[in-house]
């Protein structure tokens, strides 16, 4: 033993690991795998496409263009932008229930809030309420980050500067009289950010910790006094500004703003007339935006999407076409072999 | 001016200073402390230097300094586009890698270096006036060391004193060189006579010697000693540093050089680098990334600018002024934009690139190092990478060149025959006996036991006429290395077992050579004769010249060599037969002293004392010649005296010792430093002229009938390659004339042969003998003359006076005593020739014919003599019978431009008429030369080294690659080393192809250096060849796999592992890129930057390592089975340009996709920045993974696991980053993010279809290019498995299709038509050419063949089988023979 140890000192080892010689599953790319692997791949899309575009289509929505473009639009008049606090009112009608339930949003288009100088210009330390980026934002912020007095603006940067203003109120028109539809703002948040990501100050009264601070320069009020009716409302955990400052992911967005599901619209929004009454604040006809109210409820998948199903069963569809596309192929090489 | 002159003398002083240096003992003097001590230190930092200078290194690569460009570009506020701190994690992870791996290597070599510098070893101590125990790094320059027996030397020493009666030093140099045979060291001729133990306290001498410097076989010095006397110092005075002390029980020496200024250490260089042809073309597609980067980030800025420009001062509310608060301008604002998109698209120059590739070919060279095919069980050596980067080469081959001796063949040389005074001895027994161990050796391979091998040999052995001898040195070389193990510890035991098996030349074919009855009978007849006459007193030239020729020849084969005589009981044992102590020839006045009376006296009273009688000089006497005339009286005196003594000598013998004398010597064992030494001493030994000892002053030689002869050694000449001769001076004992002998290759010797005033006899010896040797030659033999020279006592001293300048001149020694050489060696006497045969290696001619199979093309570069080349060339296949050969031998420059015009002609009439399309005029033919579509089949060039001196000419040199390349081999004999590497080169600029050189010697070197891949054989000629190589192998067959298979699997792998990283990066960056177009062009990203940083060097880094290092596209032995697929390689096939673009599409396309299926998933809602982005990196994470899988053509677990683990990490990873720290990494703050994404049915239905739609087309096409239209790997890889697991309508159709394809992927190399080579080449060798490339008609056959279930399973077996049938192996003489006749018929008749 010892000898054969000896004169084989420089014996590779002869596994199967060293010998590459591992055991191996090779993929066959014959046709006998592949024709029906494409078959295979191919129905089950399309059943998915089938379910989706289903599912798709029993989702209602509602749209409608407030940014007043053009004359006939109620809101025309408030496109000007030296008109202050107007007020506009769009009227629709709803043939069938609008199940419940309902979620309300405003979209925006052409509105860039992806802009890569736009998005970085906020402060995550400040919104979590740490007291020390109160009196100095990040850099960040520039130029939102100290007002003309070199005051600390809170809170600071672009996003938080341009939020979003305009408010709604929907009501039904029951027999020439306007019945409010109670809009439920709570929630419309991730939980996380109103929970845990966002956080006041924990000084009492909250306006206390703003004190040495100016409000951005677009704000009407203080972020303190965003919602007057709920003080857990307030600061940088009020839901609409946290709706404002997830950023959306393209030029064309919707955001959440309201959800319908309370007292008679539990069930969703009757058949009916209703008016929906704008405070038109937000300027975006300089830049070729528009503003829109979207009325939606949503599936297991989420809002109407239609192109999902739709790609589903195309691709189902183009992996059959393929395989029999093979199978002929095949055939015509097999079979002159086979005489 | 006047100034400057004395200054310029001064400091030419201070260099003559320099050049010397001086050696004071450290007994009497302050230590030499100006002179580096003995501590080594290989590492490269220190530290505190590590990080500095590891960084300086690391930004000598373009790359690195990229990269870290791009991190600090980050870190401008207005440019930024990551946190700048994360956009440096990757370069500084690739740094640190890098660092990291630095850092080991040199803490590996830091320990070892510790573990060296803590060796002990005995240093003399003034104080204690004894030898201690010391550290090896406390040696310094000027200690005393005492080395004992097998311990390593510390350094390079001077050797003062021996234990060994001899003074002599044996050691291995085997750690230095390889070389295994043991070699004498002398000891300072100065302290020679020193009878008592050397006592460092005496010693008071001064050493001057040259500079440290690498040169192993030099070193020039001279010893001062207090009495103003000089003695030169020789390279044999010196022990080296890491050489092993053998057989001599202790030695004393001073070290002269320490540490690094040894020459081991100085010689110790790192491995090589080179760049591989794919990594250049590779560095090309970086290029191109660079210019798509570019043009992307201008596309993205000019996009950024006009969207700018379109609000032309109204700026919206999603708007950010600069800083200051004013606007940006659009151009300022794209500017800037510009190198925000750099850094955004940096990804795209694949940052992890360079380090995979690292990592992927050290995978590769352990497995290549692993292979047990590699493995040469009876060397137990293995193939070494010593060269790391550059594995894929192998796989992409165009050229071969290799050396012959040693190469191709065993460098095993064994004695065949010869001719003495002018007769041919044939040795027809000794042809008999070497065929029938070509027969064991064969059954041999099939035995697995190598115990079992042994007594076989015996029992051949036995069959021979003489017995004795034969079954002996076999049986007693067993016992001796038992012996030898229970004796010496277990390691040691370990390297005698190795050294037995490398102690090349003692193998029993070699040793036992069945003497020619003929001659046999002569030889005793002549020492019969010799008896004789020394018994009746008469001189020895009364001895018939034709049997004084005999014994001179025997003679001069026994001791006109180096060889050094060991006994068998202890291999490594020299004998100790020492007769007489004398020094040799060194100074005149010795000379004189030693021929005068005195000297004799002395020399025959020390004779007589010792136990065995000497006859040191013969009955007849030479006073004439040797005695000056004064002294002319005393010497007949003299004479009288000592033939009386010696009279009493012969009569002291008892008869019965000469027996038991000759059958030890049959014991003895030689070991030579040339094998062809070896064979010729092992012949003498087979008519009972045995060398019994080697002295440095002695040869003691066994002659029948005569019993112990020794010759005093005068001087040695030893071998050169310029002068391709040895000789030895000797007095003979018969005669007590100072004879030459000389031994070299028959071109040189027939030169220098006397051939004026000579007899008639001698001219027809001269004669006769030349027309054996080209008989010899023709038969494959390896020929050497041997020729002797009597010199009288003038000429002796003439040339003895020269002589001895030349030895003790410390400068130009080496051209001094070179021409000293060329002074003796002139007007010979020929004796004879010896025909020694070197058999080809295992499976050459089978490597051969594969290789060339395989596309490959090879010429054989050798320094042997035409005739044996060709001969050797049928041999091994390189050439064929049916070839027509074309010799070129030419005089001069212009015979040689109008030889290769001539058969440029011939062969563009010959082969362009036949409308052959491979042929072009040179003019036109250097740009699309790396294709070989130029060969000429049935043509085979032979060039000699004159005339390859002259077609390497620059005038000529494109003719002669025009002619050389229109034949299918070349041979080039009589080849300098520097002609092998002019050759190669040539080759290599002028065709723009790869080339490999293979050899085994030191002149290959410089062949192997050129070469893109050098390999060396770790044979038995040193480890010149391998230092220099990138790859050493066992043997030459072992080629065949290397290149074959893993060649093929290290090209492919890498060439698909570059395109993979290439497809990654840009198909990871173009969604960004077309994510742009939706946020103005503002260099914003959907990728969170950490996902966007840690891609590449986390989540998808791991399974393409795997694929890099264990994909295998086609099994080893469908590689083994079918070389055609290795042209795919040589073709670059695996990585072409337009691959990489295609690459690039497919990136874009399936970005494409996964950028717009989750864009119109997503559209019109509510949906965020990073809610959306993070799908997409998932969507892109697994369409990578999945192409990856595509891509993989054999999955083994690893495969699998490496994949599971990637998708596992970036999912845990990914939960973990979005639910830790909610306020950081701004702007992403993917704070739960992924969670809800898991939660979202949404973001499920998107993973399913993305990677689906985006592998289609890919999958398609392979599965097209798999199902439908294979190509041949593809066919190899599915060959394997065998049609058998395949659902049968399809695969045997599959067949037949592969079939045709391969067909036209054979011919493709003339693409345009299907004539006449390619049938000359498929009737020529391989028959599965043949079937596909004649007919569509026959195309079919062969696909009916296949359809037929049966012969479609054997179908794999058919194709070895028939070439096994189209290639006999041929390799008897007789078919050489024959085959050389049509070959020689062939040829053309322009031989000059």
């Amino acid at each position: 033993m010892v000898k054969e140890e000896q004169e084989t000192a420089n014996r590779p080892d002869n596994t199967a690991f060293t010998q590459q010689r591992l055991p191996a599953w090779q993929p066959m790319l014959s046709a006998g795998i592949v024709i029906p692997g494409f078959v295979l791949i191919g129905l089950a899309f399309i059943g998915i496409g089938v379910a989706l575009f289903v599912t798709t289509r029993s989702i209602q929505v509602l749209e409608l263009d407030y940014s007043g473009v053009e004359q006939s639009s109620p809101c025309f008049k408030c496109s000007d932008t030296s008109t202050k606090n107007c007020v506009c009112n769009m009227n629709f009608n709803l043939d069938k229930l609008f199940e419940g339930p309902v979620f309300f949003y405003y979209g925006l288009s052409n509105y860039f809030q992806n802009f890569r100088r736009y998005g970085v210009s906020k402060d995550l330390d400040q919104l979590s309420g740490n007291l020390d980026n109160f009196e100095n934002p990040t850099d960040d912020c520039v130029p939102f980050q100290y007002d003309a007095n070199k005051k600390p603006i809170v809170p600071c940067g672009a996003v938080a500067n341009s939020i979003f203003n305009d408010t709604f109120k929907l009501y039904q028109i029951i027999g020439g009289t306007k019945k409010p539809v109670p809009l439920d703002g709570k929630g419309i948040a991730w939980w996380t950010d109103y929970n845990i990501k966002n956080r006041n100050p924990s000084v009492t009264p909250l306006k206390n910790a703003f004190n040495g601070t100016v409000q951005p320069s677009n704000w009407p009020k203080p972020a303190y006094e965003l919602d007057p009716t709920d003080p857990a409302n307030n600061g940088f955990i009020n839901q609409d500004f946290l709706v404002w400052m997830r950023r959306a992911a393209l030029p064309n967005f919707r955001k959440l703003y309201r959800r319908i599901a309370e007292e008679d619209y539990a069930q969703g929004l009757p058949a009916g007339n209703y008016s929906l009454e704008i405070a038109y604040n937000y300027p975006v006809l300089s830049f070729d935006g528009r503003k829109k109210v979207v009325l939606s409820n949503v599936s297991w998948m989420g809002g109407k999407n239609e192109f999902l199903g739709i790609a589903y069963l195309v691709i189902g569809s183009l992996c059959v076409v393929m395989s029999v596309v093979m199978l002929i192929v095949y055939a015509k090489f097999k079979f002159p072999d086979e005489e | 001016m006047a100034a400057e002159v004395p200054r310029k003398k001064k400091k030419r002083k201070g260099r003559e200073n320099k050049k010397t240096r001086t050696v004071l003992p450290n007994t009497l003097s302050e230590p030499n402390q100006r002179y580096a001590n003995n501590q080594i230190k290989t590492t490269k930092y220190t530290l505190l230097s590590f990080l500095p200078k590891n960084l300086f290194e690391q930004f000598h690569r373009f790359a690195n300094v990229y990269f870290v460009f791009i991190a600090l570009l980050n870190f401008v506020p207005a440019l930024n586009a990551f946190q700048p701190e994360l956009a440096l994690a990757p370069v500084l992870f690739i740094l640190s890698v890098t660092a990291i791996k630095d850092l080991w290597e040199d803490f590996r070599r830091h320990r070892s270096d510790t573990e060296i510098n803590h060796l002990d070893c005995l240093v003399y101590c003034r104080e204690h006036r004894r030898y201690v125990e010391r550290f090896w790094k406390e040696v310094l320059v000027g200690d005393f060391i005492r080395l004992r027996c097998n311990e390593v030397v510390p350094a390079d020493v001077l050797l003062l004193s021996s234990s060994d009666p001899d003074r002599l030093c044996h050691i291995e140099t085997a750690t230095l060189d390889g070389e295994t045979n043991l070699k004498q060291r002398q000891v300072v001729r100065s302290f020679y006579d020193l009878d008592c133990d050397f006592d460092p306290l005496k010693y008071n001498s001064v050493i001057e010697c040259e500079k440290p410097n690498n040169d192993l076989n030099r070193f020039r010095g001279y010893i001062i000693h207090s009495n103003s006397r000089r003695d030169a110092l020789y390279k044999v005075n010196l022990l080296l540093r890491g050489c092993t002390v053998r057989n001599t029980e202790e030695a004393v020496g001073i070290v002269i050089y320490a540490g690094h200024e040894t020459k081991a250490m100085l010689n110790n260089n790192g491995p090589r680098y080179k760049r591989s042809k794919l990594e250049r073309q590779m560095n090309l597609d970086v290029f191109w990334c660079v210019v798509i980067l570019l043009v992307m980030c201008v596309f993205a800025a000019v996009g950024h600018g006009l969207w700018m420009f379109q609000y032309r001062g109204q700026r919206p509310v999603f708007e950010v002024l600069s800083p200051d608060g004013s606007d940006l301008s659009p151009i300022t604002s794209s500017l800037y934009l510009f190198l925000t998109m750099i850094i955004v698209f940096q990804v795209l120059i694949p940052i992890s690139l360079y380090v995979s590739l690292e990592i992927v070919k050290v995978c590769q060279v352990f497995f290549i190092h692993q292979d047990m095919d590699l493995y040469d069980e009876d060397l137990d050596s293995r193939l070494q990478c010593r060269a790391l980067n550059i594995t894929e080469d192998l796989g992409q081959m165009q050229f071969i060149f290799s050396d012959k001796t040693g190469t191709l063949t065993e460098n095993k040389m064994v004695f065949r025959r010869c001719t003495v005074a002018g007769v041919e001895y044939s040795h027809d027994a000794n042809a008999r006996r070497l065929a029938m161990y070509q027969e064991i050796d064969s059954e041999e391979e099939e035995c697995t036991s190598r115990g079992g091998t042994l007594p076989r040999r015996d029992s051949i052995g036995s069959h021979h006429s003489a017995p004795m001898h034969h079954s002996a040195p076999v049986v007693l070389r067993s016992h001796s290395t038992k012996s030898h193990r229970r004796t010496g510890s277990r390691a040691e035991a370990k390297r005698a077992s190795i050294l037995s098996k490398h102690t090349a030349f003692s193998s029993p074919m070699e040793k036992d050579v069945t003497p020619d009855p003929q001659l046999l009978e002569k030889v005793n007849d002549c020492g019969a004769q010799l008896d004789f006459l020394r018994l009746h007193g008469r001189p020895w030239s009364q001895l018939p010249s034709d049997l004084a020729d005999i014994m001179d020849f025997f003679i001069a084969l026994t001791i006109c060599n180096t060889v050094v005589v060991s006994s068998p009981d202890q291999p490594r044992h020299k004998v100790r037969l020492r007769l007489e102590l004398k020094s040799p020839v060194k100074t005149i006045e010795d000379f004189i002293k030693r021929f005068t009376p005195s000297r004799l006296t002395s020399g025959s009273n020390s004779s007589s004392s010792s136990s065995l009688a000497t006859n040191r000089s013969s009955a007849r006497g030479c006073s004439s010649i040797l005695s000056s005339p004064s002294a002319e009286s005393t010497l007949t005196k003299l004479e009288e005296e000592q033939q009386q003594s010696l009279n009493h000598a012969f009569s002291s013998t008892p008869p019965s010792y000469d027996r038991k004398l000759w059958q030890e010597g049959a014991k003895l064992r030689y070991e030579a430093e040339s094998p062809d030494e070896a064979a010729l001493v092992y012949a003498a030994r087979a008519y009972k002229c045995s060398l019994v000892g080697r002295l440095p002053d002695q040869v003691t030689v066994e002659l029948p009938q005569l019993g112990k002869l020794s010759f005093e050694l005068l001087h040695t000449l030893g071998f050169d390659s310029t002068r391709k001769r040895m000789s030895v001076v000797v007095r003979h004992p018969l005669t007590d004339e100072i004879t030459v002998y000389t031994k070299g290759a028959d071109s040189v010797i027939m030169d220098l042969i006397r051939t004026e005033d000579t007899g008639k006899r001698r001219k027809k010896i001269l004669f006769r003998t030349q027309n054996f040797l080209n008989l010899y030659a023709a038969d494959g033999l390896r020929t050497l003359c041997i020729a002797k020279k009597t010199l009288n006592k003038e000429e002796y001293t003439y040339w003895l006076q020269r002589h001895l300048e030349a030895e003790t001149s410390i400068q130009g020694r080496e051209e001094l005593l070179f021409e000293s050489a060329l002074r003796l060696e002139t007007n010979l006497q020929l004796l004879g020739a010896t025909g020694i045969e070197d058999r080809l290696q295992d499976g050459v001619p089978e490597t051969i014919a594969c290789l060339r199979q395989a596309g490959l093309q090879i010429w054989v570069l050798t320094g042997d003599k035409q005739e044996t080349a060709v001969n050797i060339a049928y041999a091994c296949k390189l050439l064929e019978p049916e070839e027509e050969i074309l010799t070129l031998n030419a005089n001069s420059q212009e015979s040689c431009a109008l030889l290769l015009e001539e058969s440029l002609h011939y062969i563009q009439t010959k082969f362009l008429s036949s409308s052959s399309p491979f042929f072009q005029p040179p003019s036109s033919s250097s740009s699309s030369c790396h294709s070989l579509p130029f060969m000429v089949h049935r043509l085979g060039l032979v060039i000699d080294g004159r005339t390859l001196a002259y077609a390497l000419d620059r005038s000529l040199e494109d003719t002669f690659l025009a002619v050389a390349r229109s034949c299918r081999s070349v041979l080039c004999c009589r080849s300098t080393p520097l002609q092998k590497s002019m050759v190669v080169k040539l080759v290599r600029n002028k065709l723009k192809v790869m080339t490999l050189a293979i050899g085994d010697g030191a002149n290959d070197v410089s062949m192997i250096q050129v070469a893109d891949v050098g390999v060396g054989i770790s044979g038995q000629e040193g480890m010149q060849a391998v230092m220099a190589s990138d790859f050493a192998l066992p043997r030459f067959r072992y080629l065949q796999k290397l290149l074959l298979v893993h060649g093929h699997w290290c090209y492919s792998r890498l060439a698909n592992m570059i395109l993979y990283f290439f497809y990654k990066n840009a198909m990871f960056v173009a969604l960004i890129f077309w994510y742009q177009f939706y946020c103005g062009f503002s260099g914003s990203a959907m990728i969170d930057q950490w996902y966007l940083i840690f891609f590449n060097l986390m989540f998808s880094a791991f399974p393409q390592l795997v694929t890099g290092t264990l994909d295998k596209d086609v099994s080893s032995e469908t590689l083994q089975r079918l070389p055609q697929l290795y042209r795919s390689g040589q073709n670059s096939e695996g990585y072409k340009p337009y691959m990489f673009w295609m690459n690039m599409l497919d990136a874009f396309y399936q970005s494409l996709v996964c950028f717009f299926i989750p864009y119109f998933a997503y559209a019109d809602s509510d949906v965020d920045l990073f809610t959306w982005g993070t799908p997409i990196t998932t969507l892109a994470l697994l369409t990578i993974l999945l192409h990856l899988g595509v891509e993989t053509k054999t999955w083994t677990w690893m495969n699998w696991f490496s994949i599971i683990f990637s998708i596992f990490l970036f999912f845990s990873v990914a939960l973990c980053y979005s639910a830790t720290c909610p306020t950081c990494s701004s702007p992403s703050n993917p704070y739960w993010t992924m969670h809800r994404l898991l939660s979202e049915p949404l973001f499920y239905l998107l993973c399913l279809i993305t990677p689906v739609v985006a592998l289609l087309p890919r999958y398609f096409y392979r599965a097209c290019q798999g199902a439908l239209f294979a190509s041949p790997a593809g066919l190899g890889a599915e060959l394997k498995t065998g049609p058998v697991f395949e659902p049968h309508f399809l695969s045997l159709s599959e067949l037949v299709k592969k079939d045709c394809k391969m067909s036209s992927d054979f011919s493709k190399a003339p693409a345009n038509q299907d004539t006449a080579p390619q049938v000359k080449e498929g009737t020529g060798r391989t028959p599965l050419v043949v079937t596909p490339a004649s007919t569509p008609l026959q195309v079919q056959t062969a696909g009916v063949q296949v359809t037929l279930p049966p012969a479609g399973g054997s179908q794999p077996v058919k194709y070895s089988r028939k070439s096994e049938e189209a290639e006999p192996w041929q390799s008897d003489h007789a078919a050489a023979n024959e085959k050389q006749q049509l070959g020689a018929q062939a040829s053309l008749p322009i031989t000059v």
